[in-house]
């Protein structure tokens, strides 16, 4: 390769090539702007849900929602990943991306896709929540926005793939690809999988709204749905997995305990967390509860097995990092002296902590068959996933973005005292947001749902949750400002830095 | 570290004692939850209905008229209330945004409960105990039921069907 198509990287000495930095700086910031659109509609819904500010009408809560979901659990995460995909191939492993013009096509499919269905849903021709789930009917338009993102993020895993290939052929590293890299083989692998899945329902669906073909059984539409909607959040676990191990290397200079045991772990998601589904359809008709246990049990376990080791083996690395440095006071001297100012090391043990205790284990419980009965579409659930989503992979990668702004974007961070409180003003805020979610949650309020009191129904008055509840959602909206705030500094700081921040010498 | 490739022979390399003796503990303990579920199942009081037809909404809605002039007693505003025998077939109809008919249900005894949508998915959330099913248009969601305790309960839609998703309250009575 000519020397003109790449730059080496000061601090890491790695060849970073200039079709890859653009396009991980482009999904990367894009990524920012749609969580600063999901942040303000988050912020929105939950001033609405504590009924005594109860900020939207009905029809903007329910646009609000359905926008929120697709801005945050779509576009977000999505277009960071594509980043990271860009980062852990061809910077990782010091090689050219391979078809930058299919990186391109990515983005720019990612990009109308997205547009697509923000636009439709901001006019009010999907207000069809974040799952769609049929009859409820949107412009087919909506439908076509969805496929076209779909399509982009899988040319975004064939780049990547392509790029490994190249990579390993021009024999640009040794041995094996750095766990990091492995990490976002998996996620890659389950994107593919689980995208194509998707196309299954999403495109006949799309047909069905353009009035094509007819409807599909409204169940076998929510079993479908469910074996993509599902299995695509463990593209989310692996990508944040891999963050952790990133940052840990990067923050304390960790190493995996074993190679062995983490890559093992990764592996068991690569095969079995993309079957666990059922665990949305435990209070379905349509399935043999014999058919949803061995689906949501036995292949699920498996990946729990895996989260368990990962869980085990983060925390050890950084351990035995920091005990290196000298840090062998005693039993947590390592703990006590470890970076705490740094934001991404803060972010990374709030990612850490909140998605196995918080996310972990309410998945495990509300995914049992029996005790779904009395959690199955409450807002508890809500409370869990915002766990795993939010303080798990949200977190992650505003942990990993306070490095990749000098690194690729080249630029110190702009409020340095910003970024250092950040973390834990916005993990403080989503640990109160989701804890008393899914306290309020216990007591049967419904998720998506405007007026839990009932006010516009025929038995005006009757119905009353208890003043318990009311005091938990003025909890949920205290840690849901608290976390918007988190959000807000996160996404500011990030904008200003690429804006403005100090150049890094180069 | 794991930003850069392993050491060559990285497979070969033995596991530490603590992460033995982690895998095996955290393996023992996804074996017990995963043994959990059809444990309960088949020796627990409560568990996910395990009977369901496919029907159509207009099968189903003939079904509910039938059933609802056959024991109707009375109406609550403009629904009407429902007094079927015990160990009887009973149906409630969802749709956007009602729930019928109301029943009025004898402690202690056994029924057969249809739950069936006209139009969307719909959540039957039965309230204050926090009881939720899921009503699936095209689906008959059959529970066997026996009221334990007596009141006024209410059904709250807890699947989001519509933009007045939150007016669709429903009611049912224990005695």
């Amino acid at each position: 390769m000519a020397s003109d198509n790449f730059r080496v990287c000061p601090t890491t000495g790695l060849k970073v090539d200039f079709s890859a930095q653009t396009l991980i700086k482009l999904n990367a910031f894009t990524a920012i702007v749609f969580l600063l659109v999901g942040g303000l509609l988050g912020l929105a819904i939950v001033l609405t849900r504590w009924q005594a500010v109860h900020l939207l009408t009905a029809e903007l809560f329910y646009r609000a929602l359905t926008l929120h979901g697709i801005a945050m659990l779509v576009a977000w995460i999505v277009f960071f990943e594509m980043a990271l995909l860009y980062f852990t191939s061809a910077i990782l492993l010091n090689c050219r991306l391979a078809v930058p013009w299919l990186g391109w096509l990515q983005y720019i499919l990612m990009l109308v896709g997205g547009a697509i269905v923000t636009v439709m849903v901001l006019t009010g021709n999907a207000d069809v929540m974040f799952t769609s789930y049929v009859p409820l009917k949107a412009h087919h338009l909506y439908y076509l926005g969805i496929v076209l993102f779909a399509v982009g993020a899988i040319l975004g895993c064939v780049t990547f793939f392509a790029t490994l290939g190249i990579a390993k052929t021009e024999k640009t590293y040794q041995g094996s690809v750095p766990l990091v890299t492995y990490g976002a083989i998996v996620a890659a692998i389950i994107a593919i999988l689980t995208l194509a899945h998707g196309a299954i329902f999403f495109i006949p669906t799309w047909l069905w709204a353009l009035g094509v073909i007819p409807m599909m059984d409204p169940e076998t539409y929510r079993l479908l749905f469910w074996g993509f909607g599902h299995s695509t959040q463990q593209i989310n676990v692996a990508a944040m997995i891999a963050c952790w191990y990133a940052i840990g290397t990067l923050t304390v200079g960790a190493q995996p305990a074993s190679e062995k045991f983490s890559r093992s772990a990764f592996a068991l998601y690569a095969i079995f967390i993309c079957i666990a589904s059922e665990h949305h359809l435990l209070v379905d008709p349509g399935i043999s509860a014999a058919h949803k246990e061995w689906n949501t049990g036995y292949f699920m376990h498996l990946a729990v097995l895996a989260s368990m080791m990962h869980a085990f083996s983060v925390p050890a690395q950084i351990e035995i990092a920091l005990r290196k440095k000298g840090y062998t006071k005693g039993m947590f001297e390592w703990l006590k002296k470890a970076p705490w100012g740094d934001p991404a090391f803060s972010s990374m043990v709030f990612s850490v902590t909140g998605f196995g205790f918080m996310g972990g284990i309410t998945g495990i419980l509300y995914g049992t068959e029996q005790l779904n009965i009395i959690r199955h579409n409450t807002i508890a659930v809500p409370g869990h996933f915002h766990a795993t989503v939010v303080v798990g992979t949200t977190m992650a990668f505003m942990g990993i973005t306070y490095y990749v702004l000098p690194l690729i974007f080249q630029r110190q961070v702009a409020f340095p005292t910003v970024a250092k409180l950040q973390p834990y003003v916005y993990g403080v805020g989503m640990w109160i947001f989701c804890i008393a979610m899914m306290f309020v949650g216990g007591f049967g309020v419904p998720r998506r749902h405007w007026d839990i009191t009932a006010a516009e129904s025929l038995f005006k008055g009757e119905l009353s949750f208890g003043p318990t509840v009311d005091l938990g959602f003025a909890v949920v909206a205290i840690g849901g400002v608290l976390a918007f705030v988190g959000g807000a500094m996160f996404v500011l700081n990030a904008v200003a830095t690429v804006a403005m921040g100090k150049k890094v010498n180069q | 570290m794991s930003l850069g490739s392993p050491t060559k022979y990285w497979w070969d390399e033995p596991l530490d004692p603590y992460e033995k003796t982690w895998v095996w503990a955290a393996g023992v303990f996804c074996v017990l939850i995963t043994i959990a579920m059809p444990f309960w199942h088949y020796t627990g009081d409560q568990n996910p209905s395990q009977e369901y037809y496919k029907i159509s909404p207009e099968k189903f809605d003939a079904a509910t008229e039938r059933f609802i002039t056959a024991y109707k007693v009375g109406e609550e505003q403009g629904i009407p209330v429902v007094v079927p025998p015990p160990k009887s077939d009973i149906f409630i109809r969802a749709h956007q945004f009602g729930w019928e008919p109301i029943l009025k249900l004898k402690v202690g005894q056994s029924y057969k409960l249809h739950l069936g949508s006209m139009d969307m998915n719909h959540g039957f959330s039965l309230q204050p105990i926090n009881m939720n099913f899921q009503v699936v248009p095209g689906w008959d969601n059959i529970l066997n039921i026996t009221p334990t305790t007596t009141g006024v309960f209410h059904i709250v839609c807890n699947e989001y069907c519509g933009l007045g998703h939150h007016t669709m309250i429903g009611k049912l009575y224990v005695e």
